[in-house]
């Protein structure tokens, strides 16, 4: 078991790493950047706020994860968040409960991730575009079940959602938290895992074992789509109301970072969740830790830009075989396979 | 007819069939006027896309378009305020810095293997990123030169007329078709989206196609960006988000395949017009939505991917049948 | 020095890849105006010496001279520049270009600039009319028939290179009338002086083409032969080596006790395999011969469900059966180790435990999974009893060689407590210590009552452990040996009768 939790740990060392490196570096340039206080049993401080704001991007990441591990993609994620947020709003001020809300929004999640899902798996189309499709759409559906306007509510349940604390974390952050946990334990309690990898590597090789291939492929792309609902109605609660055209825009760019950041190929197989909860938490440090640091926020993006690209660069097929000899680790592809396909 | 030109067929069909519906409503909608500003509003994104044509049909992607847009007009303002530079110059700059910013991705994505879409991805936050560096603020740009550009246009008989940067987009599709059908550089970008393996043993130079692929998208998005800033007279470091978006949705109306290989640069320009027309029609309308212009987009960008995949389909059974 | 007469010499060519020797030391000499059949089972060679003539690889040892002079292509650009072209089986054109552009690319006749269209399909279809070709060039390669395609290679290799031409299983697609078109183009080009090499297992083909024949097997050099001297007994002996193959089988009339369990009849799919009837009884190998593209494949992915039978039923153990998936079939019990273990078998980045729980897990359901203590118990368990070579059983299973990883499929299927195992080439590419094992335990899975399908194209290996042999031509079912009559000499009779049959 221990050998288990140490390879866990050495999967995560380069996040960690850099996590690390970042908050010490914010925290050198703006000393305050590690404190944390408690009021009115609520933990106030930058890092909570970093958890929290990230939470949106934490759980598309969290479904994209899985989707990228079948070798997909879904673009659609930012736009389902809006449609989702719209959901909950309307709902919500139409007089149903808030369990009923929060039940109906979580189903349409479910009936665009399925769409996603159906395209891919049963019509067979590439990931990239049939995920496109929603994603162009989506915006305009939020907007039509907002009718253009920002939505406000004034539901305290789900405001609570919003910027509500329990155990004296922010909602958001126990959410994402929870949620994550339970993704996880389901990919790695079960056998979803596993199999979502090996259709990852080789679909062919999958079915012909008797992997049922389709269905897990929809499955990756509903868990996308409710990752997609509960951000949607966490930015909706936060601002209060549902808007349908900024909320969640291009966050789906951000979320495949994440998953990038986190070490899981675009080209499917090996994934881990942590790590990309942790991409989305990097990210996040970035953003926070350059306002933070005093730096114009202008230069936010080149930052994150640089970043991506030194992440990338270590990871490129090329630079690896090259560099082999300094990261040897985590199986390399190796030139003479390449000479055998 | 070949089956290559069907997507097109279908694209052009679909235009001409919106145009009429449109015109029995809003008969006003035949005038010339409207087509002039049809092409006069769509210019930017049709400069942008023509290049976005060339990327996807060698199988790749550009998302840096938008920013590239963004930072040209910023870098234009910033110039033509702080420095004496004629717009001429500054045009020509914006363009070399634009070229070579395309050229870059391109080579990253060949000689480091690494996903089109990630690299322009990075390559979308750079560029508003330098945008922001240089101005977070939204400048005017009062040269006069710039009013001489706005006043040059062409009169069409019945009112309408073709503006300096309506006519520009013609003329870069026309280009643009020239291009891809008309030299070896516009086979190779065909062939590469055909398959880069097969591609490479005939001897098609993939490096230096696909280096220039994405150098002159960035060209493109370069001049894009010169005329979305003589349009808006402005330079805005938050504008023309989500550009790519559009222009990839004309690509695929247009009747291109999103996989590379198979499409036509004539076919953007009708996938602009399309988009256009919608926003028209809307406009016209006055009680619909504009939400609907997506719905409707989105919707279209699903025929057209089904469309293509049943001439995938018909086509190769026919081959299995052969 | 060999006569000038040769156009090409490849002398003493080696290539290894991590675990096997591909080409060990191979010689080979084409001459101006003839065509030179290359022949071999699967993993012969054939292919990896081609590519190594064309650059495609580098070799490792081993000199290639052309008109006597010592060249070295780095890539096939530089050998068709050198005058070496090659045409493959799946055309290496572009399908969404046109004919003349496929013909010209990167040399488009240019006026101002432009590439001058109608100059490029002038001379596209002067080109073609040599090959008694006409067609219209402005159409997209794709709207053509593979033969026709197969001709555009044939002639843009032939511009390009012009001394010899390696022609790559060009007639698997093709029907016989288009064969025929194809041989006129080839004897033409014959004519002209070129030096052909021609790959293809088709046999009959093989004595109406070439003047010589070239064998190679298992990555060596079987002979040169030239095939008006070279019956067909012998040559089909040369490709699967029957001069190995000692006459060591002891009938095993025990195993043919066992009850009838696994009924085909009428069995087939179009453009598959023709309809076969087929029982096998408990404890009993029935292995599969027949040479390349006779339908062994096809025969065992139809049994497997990999492709749906559009004829016949399947009984198990006298009750009708539907085996439409491959999970179908897993729920009755089958495997399969395919024989593409590359693309069909492994899961290259996933563990070896991994990959060998894969088949039992998807038949559990993602619901109930199996224990790490029990996936770790089963790996370890297959890991020592197939003697599977791996630092630890966490480690990437792309990182095995060719035999091992094998081992871990045919686990993955143990695990799985099959009754009916269906292998296509199990020992294929694999090293001789591996194979010897493998073989073993075939036997061993008989003598537990397994029901076992083998296709093998090393027949002595057949002979060993097989209890009944059905011999396969032209995708169809064409004869049945047991008991004292599998031996290497019978299967060899039966697989060369049907031959001659055919031709005559």
């Amino acid at each position: 078991m221990t050998s288990f939790l140490r390879l866990y740990f050495n999967r995560l060392l380069p996040q960690l790493i850099a996590l690390g490196i970042i908050v010490v570096a914010v925290s050198l340039v703006f000393p305050g950047f590690l404190n944390l206080q408690i009021q009115n049993g609520r933990l106030y401080g930058s890092l909570v706020d970093i958890l929290n704001r990230g939470a949106p991007v934490v759980l598309l990441a969290i479904g994209m994860t899985v989707v990228i591990a079948t070798k997909g993609i879904d673009l659609s994620v930012g736009a389902v968040m809006a449609i989702c947020g719209a959901t909950a709003a309307a709902a919500i001020t139409s007089g149903h409960s808030l369990a009923a809300t929060l039940l109906i929004t979580l189903g349409v999640g479910i009936l665009c991730g399925l769409w996603n899902g159906v395209l891919v798996a049963v019509l067979d189309i590439q990931p990239i575009i049939a995920t496109l499709v929603l994603m162009v759409a989506g915006r305009g559906i939020a907007q039509l079940v907002t009718e253009g306007a920002i939505l406000t509510f004034n539901d305290p349940g789900l405001i609570f959602i919003g910027s509500g604390s329990f155990a004296g974390l922010p909602m958001p952050v126990v959410i994402w938290l929870v949620f994550g946990t339970l993704v996880a334990m389901l990919v790695r309690r079960t056998a979803l895992g596993m199999l979502i990898e090996a259709v990852g590597i080789n679909r062919q090789a999958s079915t012909l074992s008797g992997v049922l291939t389709p269905v897990l492929l929809i499955v990756a792309y509903v868990l996308s789509g409710l990752c997609a609902a509960i951000a949607g109605i966490i930015a909706a609660a936060d601002i209060r109301g549902a808007d349908a055209n900024n909320a969640g825009l291009w966050l789906e760019l951000d979320a495949i970072l994440a998953v990038v950041v986190g070490g899981t190929s675009l080209l499917g197989g090996r994934f881990s969740i942590a790590a990309s909860v942790l991409g989305a938490i990097i990210i996040q440090a970035i953003n926070t830790g350059i306002l933070l640091s005093g730096f114009p926020p202008e230069f936010n993006l080149i930052i994150k830009a640089a970043i991506i690209v030194f992440i990338l660069v270590l990871q490129s097929p090329r630079f690896r075989t090259a560099f082999a000899f300094l990261v040897p680790a985590r199986g390399a592809s190796k030139p003479s396979e390449r000479a055998a396909k | 007819m070949k089956p290559k030109y069907l997507p097109l067929t279908a694209t052009l069909v679909i235009f001409l069939l919106g145009y009429v519906i449109c015109v029995a409503q809003y008969p006003n909608m035949l005038s010339t006027r409207v087509i002039g500003n049809l092409l006069t509003d769509n210019a930017f994104l049709g400069i942008a896309a023509v290049g976005m044509t060339f990327v996807i049909l060698s199988g790749g992607i550009d998302l840096s378009i938008g920013s590239v847009i963004a930072f040209t007009g910023v870098f234009l303002a910033v110039v033509l305020e702080h420095t004496s530079l004629h717009p001429l110059i500054a045009f020509a700059l914006v363009l070399a810095i634009a070229t070579l910013f395309g050229a870059a991705m391109g080579a990253v994505i060949h000689y480091l293997e690494m996903p089109a879409f990630i690299v322009t991805l990075a390559g979308m936050f750079l560029a508003r990123g330098m945008a922001f560096v240089l101005s977070i603020d939204s400048i005017p740009i009062k040269h006069p030169f710039y009013a001489t550009l706005k006043g040059l246009y062409f009169k069409l008989p019945g009112g309408g007329r073709i503006t300096l940067i309506g006519g520009l987009m013609l003329l870069v599709f026309a280009a643009g078709i020239l291009i891809a059908h008309r030299t070896r550089f516009g086979t190779n970008v065909y062939a590469l989206g055909g398959g880069t393996a097969t591609s490479r043993l005939m001897g098609v130079p993939v490096a230096a196609t696909t280096i220039r692929i994405y150098a002159l998208s960035g060209l493109l998005a370069g001049l894009s960006g010169i005329v979305f800033s003589l349009y808006t007279s402005a330079g805005y470091s938050l504008a023309a988000v989500g550009v790519e978006l559009d222009a990839i949705t004309a690509v695929v109306i247009g009747g291109t395949l999103l996989t590379g290989g198979s499409g036509f640069v004539a076919g953007t320009l009708v996938g602009i017009l399309i988009q256009g027309l919608i926003q028209t029609y809307i406009t016209f309308d006055g009680s619909l939505s504009s939400w609907w212009t997506k719905i409707l987009i989105g919707l279209l960008l699903f025929a057209f991917i089904l469309l293509q995949k049943g001439i995938i389909l018909v086509s190769r059974h026919r081959q299995q049948r052969a | 020095m060999q006569t000038n007469d040769d156009i090409l010499q490849a002398i003493r060519i080696e290539k290894t890849f991590p675990g096997t020797r591909a080409l060990d030391k191979v010689d080979f000499h084409l001459r101006r105006g003839e065509v030179h059949a290359l022949l071999g089972e699967n993993g012969a060679g054939k292919s990896t010496l081609i590519k190594c003539l064309t650059g495609a690889y580098r070799r490792d040892g081993g000199a290639i001279l052309l008109d006597d002079t010592e060249v070295d292509p780095r890539d096939t650009f530089e050998a068709q520049a050198l005058g070496i072209g090659t045409v493959y089986q799946e055309v290496n054109l572009l399908p969404n270009l046109t004919v003349a552009e496929n013909l010209f690319l990167g040399r488009q006749p240019r006026r101002f600039g432009m590439v001058d269209a109608r100059a490029m399909n002038r001379r596209a279809r002067d080109l073609l009319a040599d090959y008694e070709l006409d067609i219209d060039v402005t159409r997209d390669l794709a709207s053509y028939s593979v033969a026709i395609q197969q001709v555009v290679a044939i002639a843009r290799a032939v511009d390009l290179s012009g001394k010899v031409l390696i022609l790559d299983e060009p007639t698997a697609s093709l029907d016989a009338h288009e064969v025929a078109m194809l041989f006129r183009i080839i004897r033409r080009l014959k004519a002209r002086g070129l030096g052909i090499v021609f790959v293809t297992h088709f046999l009959e083909q093989v004595y109406e083409i070439s003047d010589r024949i070239t064998v190679l097997r298992n990555g060596q050099l079987v002979g040169t032969r030239e095939t008006a001297s070279l019956d067909r007994r012998e040559l089909i002996a040369m490709m699967i080596g029957r001069e190995l193959a000692a006459e060591i089988h002891a009938p095993r009339a025990e195993a043919q006790q066992g009850p009838l369990r696994y009924r085909f009849r009428n069995y087939g799919r179009k453009g598959r395999v023709r309809p076969f009837d087929l029982d096998v009884r408990a404890g009993e190998v029935v292995g599969m011969a027949g040479l390349l593209g006779s339908g062994r494949t096809e025969t065992a992915e139809l049994l497997f469900g990999a492709h749906r039978a559009d004829s016949g039923e399947a009984e198990i153990d006298g009750r009708a059966v539907d085996l439409a998936s491959p999970r179908a079939a897993i729920r009755h019990r089958f495997g399969f180790c395919p024989e593409d273990r590359k693309t069909s078998g492994i899961v290259g980045d996933l563990s070896v435990r991994e990959n060998i729980v894969l088949a039992l897990q998807a038949r559990r359901g993602w619901t109930r999974p199996i224990s790490r203590a029990e996936q770790n118990r089963l790996a370890d368990h297959y890991i020592r009893a197939l003697d599977i070579r791996t630092a630890d059983r966490e480690k990437p299973i792309k990182l095995l060689s060719g035999g091992n990883q094998q081992k871990a499929i045919l686990a993955r299927w143990l695990a799985t407590e099959p009754e009916f195992l269906i292998l296509d080439e199990p020992t294929r590419g694999i090293d001789v210590g591996a194979h010897a094992e493998i073989v073993k335990l075939i036997e061993a899975l008989r003598e537990k009552g397994l029901s076992l399908i083998v296709v093998s194209s090393e027949i002595e290996e057949l002979v060993a452990y097989s209890t009944r042999v059905i011999v396969l031509r032209d995708r169809a079912h064409v004869a049945e040996l047991d008991g004292t009559r599998i031996t290497a000499d019978q299967i060899v009779e039966a697989i060369a009768a049907t031959n001659e049959r055919r031709t005559s």
